[in-house]
């Protein structure tokens, strides 16, 4: 059994890496969220198990904040903000989507070359899984650049924290618990402090969209 | 019970303070008193640490040594006289309607729970601690950014938080592979992350790991220092915000961000035994300079001018410490102190002057010297200041950063000159006319500014220029030789 | 060369002959009721075919040889695909030729001998159908290739007995790039079967078709080959999809007896997989012809995936 849990853990990152794809592509923002959610999911659940095969406790805090986080509150403060903002679509992206899956290959491809050395010299259970999270993390930088509206790049930037803590999740079995704290109480605040911010956005501009954002510029 | 407590409790309390009282008339006072204590606080801790050497405090959570403790010293202060500046400054915008005192609270209590953040940055042996600090100071300046509500500054303000977001979250993998190199060696406890802890043990991590460690660490942290290319979110940030803010920003929180970077670069510099680590600070330091360097040249709007001037200090600091070696190491230090000072000041002073001109615009604001004496000598002792006109303190510290150089660095030199000869010709262009220009439509202020903090910020740089007193000059020296290289 | 080979190569032959009207019908039956009608019997395409072999033939006037034994060619090259996926065992006689990338091959050229042959008469629509066709095809390939790839590097041969030993006498493990693929590979089988989200097979609005809009023009026998095919290729992609992800449960060579379980086994997986496509199909909504490229974009980037994190992970 105890061979079977590694495998499970590196089918959580699969699919935490699946779901990096999937909000690439996703032009919903309803389905972008709950995408997320999944996200967190997994990530919770990979931090329980591993918690489970290595004996940390640390690790179980860890599964638990995430979960309370990333699965609960932020997707109930994003989903209330995006209906009171009213958006729904994102249907322009700067490139098209075959285009986004391409470069997305490519960057998947350097994250997993860069990641290998690396992963060979842990000793921890997961640390195949450091190329996956970086992965994960360089695909939803590539979400940030490639959107036109405003709440899919603060889930990007979401996303991309989760990428960050799976890969501090495998690679050392968690960091040290204040630092998880206070990387948690900084996305917590970021969230909020975003979401204050899209209403300014909107009430200037009466739209979401970036490329009204675009205007100062050295001349 | 260590002045360290108070250093960095007083500004938390006083953001709580300031978060239920800062919209009355009261709370610009409140705020520059609740500065003053941190800054006494702040020299307690430092005669204490003069006197009875690196200090630990709270089961070595905290580490106070020869680097920071002076680093601590100088925001407090400049914190103070920024609170102090504040005072008038912002009861002008206030009456001039740009500000309104649900905004100002959110000021108040901002501007002092950003002075925590970054005391804690400073002072927390943890580097994960470290990067939370780092993105909570972010954090509480994104909504001062934009707290003016144009469509500029909510621009600025959300290029400012996605930009520095992606930034140090690069930082926090760099932070994350540092662990893993340090979990190899001591094993996974709570000391793992302590920089204390790993300084002892530095020649035992992994090269690899920290290598490419150090790389998202310098491309994370460097975001926040403003190095080219990452730098885009800079000009925008401080030219949009309030002065005071634009002050902080410019004068405090680039320090930390260079702190943080010299941290690791001691670490990996033990561990990787080459000199890789400077290598890379040398080449993004230079063309931040030369960058910056040209960009000067382009601008109209007197903040953003500044701002580029700030990064072009903040690559020559880069580049001296790049450089390594105990004279660049403390040129680097002693830049880092002056250009605080120095570009602070200036920026008081372009405050008043935007004030007076109802605009940032420099072609539309001239003859400060025949309206208001005070405000148009301090800008352009400031503006001498800071293109390293000698006896100023910038002067000294490019000397020896320039002369080192040439002695190990020579094919740098000539971009070096370029780029500083560039930035003193644009900027005395367009400082001249300002100053010294024909009569317009300068209206005269409210309220008196403060202007005392400028000429004091002026007259300390001027006397680093000159003199610098011995235990000063211990320090420097101290934090110059455990930097290494 | 066993006869015991052979038994099992003819078996599997007419097995897959009367089987996958069967599985189509079962897919309509629940597609039906999932969609809350009346579904029809389960042995109605039976009857279709029966009916149209009744049919007297009638052809365009211009339409060529090449369109007259058009019918045959795709059904021969579905049969042959049916025969050489070890459905129920793996002592095939024609194993060296059940090849992963022969079988792609055989899906390729039945789909340039339809294409071909709906543009031969002329009409507008075949033309339509046809360069539809096309487009599905040449992206739905490099993906099913990459599956392909993505199990033969866990088993070290692009030979389909092999992988399907390999696969099966391993230990029960999960394998995350074979998760990947298999996302990858109902895609590719949803796109190339004519199924919705790609196509509706129930569409009589020509202008919405892809597969159907081909063989417009057919009628009698050659319709009911076509008919045949289609659901040959359905049964072939079903059990190519079960001998990569669920090969449990194939007689190998030299077990008679496993050879009789087989069959029950395949029913059961089949039916299973039936119901599970039928599931599908109904959640979804067919999409415009302009994203298809972008979902079998995303199938061959899945599969590619797949392929890295095998790399990445392979030392587990």
């Amino acid at each position: 059994m105890s061979h079977f849990v590694p495998q499970l853990i590196n089918l959580f990152a699969t699919l935490i890496l699946l779901l990096s794809f999937a909000m690439l592509a996703q032009r919903r923002i309803v389905s972008l969220i709950n995408l997320f959610m999944i996200q967190g999911a997994a990530l919770a659940a990979a931090s329980f198990l591993l918690g489970y095969v290595t004996g940390h406790p640390d690790l179980y805090v860890s599964g638990g904040l995430t979960l309370l986080l990333k699965v609960v509150l932020i997707p109930w403060m994003l989903h209330r903000m995006i209906r009171k903002l009213n958006v729904r679509w994102d249907v322009e992206m700067l490139l098209n989507i075959p285009t986004t899956m391409l470069v997305g290959i490519a960057l998947v491809i350097f994250a997993f070359s860069l990641a290998l050395p690396i992963s060979r010299l842990s000793d921890a259970v997961a640390g195949g899984a450091l190329g996956i999270a970086l992965a994960c993390v360089m695909l939803s930088f590539m979400m940030m650049i490639t959107r036109s509206k405003a709440v899919p790049q603060v889930i990007g930037f979401l996303s991309m924290e989760n990428g960050l803590l799976f890969a501090a999740t495998t690679v050392t079995n968690g960091m040290p618990m204040i630092v998880e704290f206070g990387i948690a109480l900084d996305v917590l605040v970021g969230v909020l402090i975003l979401g204050v911010f899209m209403f300014q956005i909107r009430e200037k501009f009466d739209s979401l969209d970036i490329r009204h954002l675009e205007s100062l510029k050295d001349d | 019970m260590s002045a360290l407590y108070l250093v960095l409790g007083v500004p938390l309390l006083g953001g709580l303070v300031l978060a239920l009282v800062g919209h009355q008339p009261r709370a610009r006072d409140i705020n520059v008193v609740f500065s003053l204590l941190t800054f006494l606080a702040a020299c307690v801790m430092t005669v204490e640490v003069i006197d009875g050497g690196p200090q630990f405090v709270w089961a070595k959570q905290f580490y106070i040594d020869p680097l920071n403790v002076f680093l601590v010293t100088l925001t407090a202060f400049v914190g103070l006289t920024t609170a102090i500046f504040s005072r008038p400054y912002m009861r002008i915008e206030q009456d001039h309607g740009k500000m309104t005192p649900p905004r100002m609270r959110l000021y108040h209590s901002m501007y002092q729970l950003f002075s925590f953040t970054m005391l804690l940055g400073f002072t927390t042996n943890n580097l994960g601690i470290i990067w939370v600090a780092m993105e909570a100071a972010t954090l509480t300046t994104v909504l001062l950014v934009s707290v003016y509500r144009t469509p500029a500054s909510l621009e600025a303000a959300w290029k400012y938080f996605i930009l520095c977001g992606v930034g140090i979250a690069q930082a926090l993998f760099g932070t994350i592979l540092v662990y893993m190199a340090a979990d190899k060696v001591l094993g996974a406890e709570d000391a793992t992350l302590l920089w204390s802890s790993l300084s002892d043990i530095k020649g035992q991590l992994d090269p690899t790991i920290m290598s490419l460690a150090f790389v998202f660490l310098l491309i994370g942290y460097g975001t926040k220092i403003g190095l080219v290319p990452l730098h885009s979110w800079l000009p925008d940030a401080h030219a949009e915000g309030p002065t005071p803010v634009s002050a902080v920003l410019s004068g405090l929180l680039l320090n930390v961000a260079m702190y943080a970077v010299l941290r690791c670069k001691v670490l990996t510099d033990g561990a990787l035994g080459t000199q890789m680590a400077g290598q890379l600070m040398m080449g993004f330091g230079l063309l931040s300079v030369v960058v910056a360097a040209f960009f000067i040249s382009r601008q109209k709007d007197v903040k953003r001018m500044f701002s580029y001037s700030s990064i072009e200090h903040m690559g020559l600091i880069t580049f001296a410490f790049g450089m390594g070696g105990p004279v660049a190491n403390f040129a680097g230090l002693l830049h880092m102190t002056v250009h605080s000072l120095v570009k602070s000041a200036i920026f008081f002073t372009v405050g008043h002057a935007t004030q007076k001109a109802g605009t940032q615009v420099m072609s539309e604001i001239r003859g400060l010297i025949k309206v208001n004496p005070t405000v148009g000598w301090g800008l352009m002792l400031g503006v001498m200041a800071i293109l390293g006109m000698p006896p100023f303190g910038v002067f000294a510290s490019e000397f020896l950063i320039l002369t080192t150089a040439m002695r190990e660095q020579p094919w740098a030199t000539p971009f070096l000159f370029l780029a500083l000869g560039v930035a003193f010709a644009s900027m005395l262009i367009r400082v001249l006319p300002m100053v010294f220009g024909e009569e317009t439509k300068l209206k005269p202020l409210a309220h008196p500014p403060a202007l005392i903090p400028v000429f004091v910020h002026l007259a300390l740089g001027l006397v680093l220029g000159l003199y610098i007193p011995a235990y000063l000059n211990g320090w420097y020296v101290a934090a110059a030789s455990m930097l290494g290289g | 060369m066993s006869a015991l080979g052979v038994f099992s190569q003819l078996m599997a032959l007419v097995t897959a002959l009367l089987l996958a009207p069967l599985l189509t019908g079962w897919i309509n039956q629940w597609r039906h009721w999932l969609q809350n009608k009346s579904a029809p019997s389960l042995l109605q395409p039976y009857l279709t075919l029966h009916k149209l072999f009744n049919k007297e033939l009638l052809m365009a006037e211009h339409a060529s040889p090449l369109y007259r034994f058009t019918p045959y060619v795709v059904f021969g090259c579905m049969l042959l695909a049916s025969a050489i996926i070890p459905t129920l065992s793996t002592d095939l006689p024609l194993s060296p030729a059940a090849d992963a990338i022969a079988l792609v091959g055989l899906f390729a050229l039945a789909r340039v001998f339809i294409s071909l042959a709906a543009m031969d008469v002329g009409t507008s629509f075949g033309t339509l159908g046809a360069r539809r066709e096309m487009l599905v095809g040449f992206l739905a390939e490099p993906a099913l290739l990459m599956v392909m790839f993505g199990a033969s590097m866990i088993t070290g041969s692009t030979s389909l007995t092999v992988i399907v030993e390999t696969l099966a006498h391993r230990e029960l493990a999960i394998y995350p790039s074979l998760l990947l693929a298999g996302v990858a590979f109902t895609m590719v089988s949803l796109a190339e079967n004519a199924r919705v989200p790609v196509d509706n097979p129930d569409t009589h609005l020509e202008l919405t078709m892809i597969h159907e809009a081909m063989i417009l023009e057919y009628s009698a026998r050659h319709l009911a080959l076509m008919e045949w095919a289609a659901s040959l290729k359905l049964f072939a992609y079903s059990c190519v999809g079960l001998a990569l992800f669920f090969p449990w449960g194939v007689a190998e060579a030299n077990a008679p007896l496993a050879l009789l379980l087989a069959l029950p086994v395949l029913i059961f997986k089949l039916a299973i997989g039936g119901m599970l496509m039928a599931m599908i199909e109904t959640a979804s909504a067919k999409m415009r012809i302009f994203r298809v490229p972008e979902f079998l974009g995303t199938a061959f980037l899945l599969a590619v995936i797949g392929l890295l994190v095998n790399v990445l992970l392979g030392g587990q």
